[in-house]
């Protein structure tokens, strides 16, 4: 098992036929069972024709309806995502995964109050999307670096997200699923979303937890730690080093208004539990030390 | 992207939010012009910088006479005003804004902020104006009050009465307190703003109740649906590194120590500023080169962290995904020649195509450091400025 997606999730792409979509859509069709599970492309002016044999719908309505994808996958420019999110929530989807940097903060307020009351659950923006080894990759990780297994990632982040599955993988320590939540300060499923997936998932065993400085989700997420999760948690919060009032990188990454800042997370993080490192070289070996006990 | 004070005031005015009147000037000369334009009795000389604090720094004087206006003028024109916002060289005041002195018999606080926890705006209002939110949060967090507005109804004339109320705004100012409220929540959507303030909000002895400052922070994402905002854009009062690292779209923020870092994803380049620290270092930057780091772009960034006189070492920190680490390498092969690198150079690869990327650089014939993993490589990199 794993969570939220597997071999049998099948997956439609927005902004399959864009430059970004192409590239991605032929990497994750390539990995473990990819040909099965990518299923549709969705661009309304080029609805009848094929990628890569994947054939195109007008719609996600329409995709949904012929291939029977309950999953999307968006690669849509900034200025049309937040209307690409609204249109799978609207087709009732079980799940969007928006990889799209740079979409602006109100338009995901607006998409998030839209949001309210639907079924659909959603990943990003401004993330690398998830993957379970083996199995399923919907996103752009680079899926070689991953191993099957037993340990659930979670970060907001792309490439630091990597260099913690690269050393997870290097010790022998495969993954059940990681997931990368997204660097906006408006996103989707949090930090606390995902570790009670994993909490409830019986094939994994541990969870890595990457956070940054800004906003409060890995407070969030510590604080239900404690009192529920019944599996070892390891943390590192990059930014310990970042200066007040920059955005570093990805929007959501800034120590405002004295909140936000990777020390009192790390804190916050100690005192409920989990097992924080503050060198992001020894993310694996800190995981590693905390299964043998 | 932030604005001068003077601009945050047109737009508020668009917004139905009344303020002192005032004119924007960049000389002397035309401080006293506007000066006596405006007319009356008292005018209020007032610094134009993105920093805040500028009252405390000497950047704001109160002027009862003509001379007075003058000598305010020449006074702070062309200062170092130093903030707790600015960092210790301060920053050099360009441009003034005269405005009308006010009766001031009370100021309030307003502010626009996104609540990341409840995605929505939230309205903060308190009674203690004139004071940073941040300190009236740490002392009486319990006067400060908050709406979190319904994007689609917006703020409602019975919200905003409310928090009117709870911050002690007579009865008789309810009605203009209001409009300042939704005047300002409008502007803060409808101009895509992450962060609005008028602080202070003041009533006047005359009754008024009008927005002595204003301070906006807008979303850069999307200022491409905002021309009219980029026009306040003001270049001088941003960093000349950050403006040079934006045209090649990098992203980079200059800080205090003497070791470069060019990292490839923005959780990735602050992971790499805080095992620098960790190993008893000090990172000279962020730099995010992105998910397709070209010759190019690594060239640039090279230049770009060379023109900081600090700097003693350099660490590239790349965890290939999308980008392979043969194209990476080959970037800072020809980056390195390109700009004569004199400081000491480690590499740390990994991912897409990690040995071929190694062989590139071991073959260059440069003296490029090889580090194995992230802490071997912020290892030796402490150890190289230290040693250069």
């Amino acid at each position: 098992m794993s969570i939220l997606i597997d071999k049998n999730t099948r997956v439609m792409t927005q902004g399959m036929t864009g430059k970004v979509g192409q590239f991605h859509t032929v990497n994750c069709k390539a990995y473990a069972n990819g040909a099965k599970c990518f299923v549709a492309g969705v661009n309304p002016k080029k609805a009848g024709e094929l990628f890569e044999d994947i054939p195109v719908y007008a719609s996600v309505r329409d995709a949904k309806a012929a291939t029977g994808a309950t999953v999307s996958v968006i690669y849509v420019p900034p200025s049309g995502a937040a209307a690409a999110i609204d249109e799978a929530v609207e087709a009732d989807l079980d799940l969007v995964i928006c990889i799209t940097e740079g979409i602006p903060v109100h338009d995901m307020l607006r998409t998030r109050y839209r949001m309210q009351g639907k079924r659909t659950l959603l990943i990003g923006p401004n993330c690398p999307g998830l993957i379970t080894p083996d199995e399923i990759k919907i996103g752009i990780m680079p899926g070689h670096i991953h191993k099957k297994g037993r340990i659930g990632v979670v970060s907001r982040s792309g490439t630091l997200t990597y260099e913690a599955v690269g050393q997870l993988t290097a010790l022998g320590l495969g993954q059940s699923s990681c997931v990368g939540i997204g660097g906006d300060p408006i996103n989707g499923l949090k930090h606390l979303d995902v570790m009670k997936l994993f909490n409830d998932d019986p094939e994994t065993d541990a969870v890595i937890m990457v956070g940054e400085i800004g906003g409060s989700d890995e407070e969030e997420c510590a604080r239900w730690i404690k009192g529920n999760m019944k599996k070892p948690v390891v943390g590192f919060i990059a930014g310990v080093t970042a200066p007040p009032g920059k955005r570093m990188g990805h929007a959501g990454a800034i120590i405002s208004g004295g909140q936000g800042g990777a020390e009192d997370k790390l804190a916050v993080m100690e005192e409920c539990g989990v097992h924080i490192t503050r060198n992001p070289a020894e993310m694996g070996r800190t995981m590693q030390k905390v299964l043998k006990g | 992207m932030k604005i001068h004070e003077y601009q945050g005031k047109e737009i508020l005015r668009q917004f139905g939010v009344p303020t002192p009147r005032g004119t924007a000037c960049f000389s002397v000369d035309e401080a006293m012009a506007a000066a006596r334009q405006l007319g009356g009795a008292v005018w209020v000389v007032k610094a134009q910088i993105h920093a805040g604090g500028r009252g405390k720094g000497g950047g704001v004087k109160v002027a009862k006479s003509l001379d007075e206006v003058r000598s305010a003028a020449q006074q702070i024109l062309g200062m170092h005003l130093v903030t707790h916002q600015t960092g210790k060289e301060g920053q050099v005041v360009r441009r003034l804004l005269i405005e009308e002195g006010a009766q001031i018999v009370k100021e309030y606080y307003l502010g626009m902020v996104v609540d990341r926890s409840r995605q929505r705006v939230a309205l903060l209002a308190s009674s203690e104006g004139g004071m940073e939110i941040e300190v009236v949060a740490a002392r009486a967090p319990e006067k400060i009050h908050k709406v979190w507005i319904d994007p689609v109804a917006g703020l409602r004339d019975a919200e905003a009465d409310a928090v009117a109320r709870d911050i002690g705004i007579p009865a008789a100012a309810l009605t203009q307190a209001r409009a300042c409220m939704q005047g300002l929540y409008r502007a803060f959507v409808e101009k895509d703003a992450m962060l609005a303030e008028i602080n202070p909000l003041a009533l006047t002895a005359d009754g008024r109740v009008i927005a002595l400052d204003a301070k906006f922070n807008f979303d850069s994402n999307a200022l491409y649906r905002h021309p009219e905002v980029v026009a306040y854009r003001d270049l001088e009062e941003e960093d000349p590194a950050e403006i040079e690292a934006s045209k090649f779209d990098l992203s980079y923020i200059s800080l205090d120590g003497d070791i470069g870092c060019l990292v490839n994803g923005a959780g990735l380049a602050m992971a790499t500023m805080d095992i620098i620290k960790l190993y008893g270092g000090s990172p000279a930057n962020f730099l995010d080169v992105g998910g397709g780091a070209s010759k190019e772009k690594v060239t640039e960034a090279f230049k770009l962290m060379l023109k900081n006189p600090k700097l003693r070492a350099i660490l590239v920190n790349i965890f290939g995904g999308i980008m392979r680490c043969d194209v990476i390498a080959e970037g800072v092969v020809a980056g390195a020649r390109e700009v004569h690198l004199k400081v000491p150079l480690v590499v740390r690869l990994e991912g897409t195509n990690v040995e071929m990327g190694k062989k590139i650089l071991a073959e260059s014939g440069l003296p490029i450091i090889s580090g194995s993993d992230m802490a071997d490589a912020a290892q030796k990199v402490v150890a190289a400025a230290r040693g250069a």
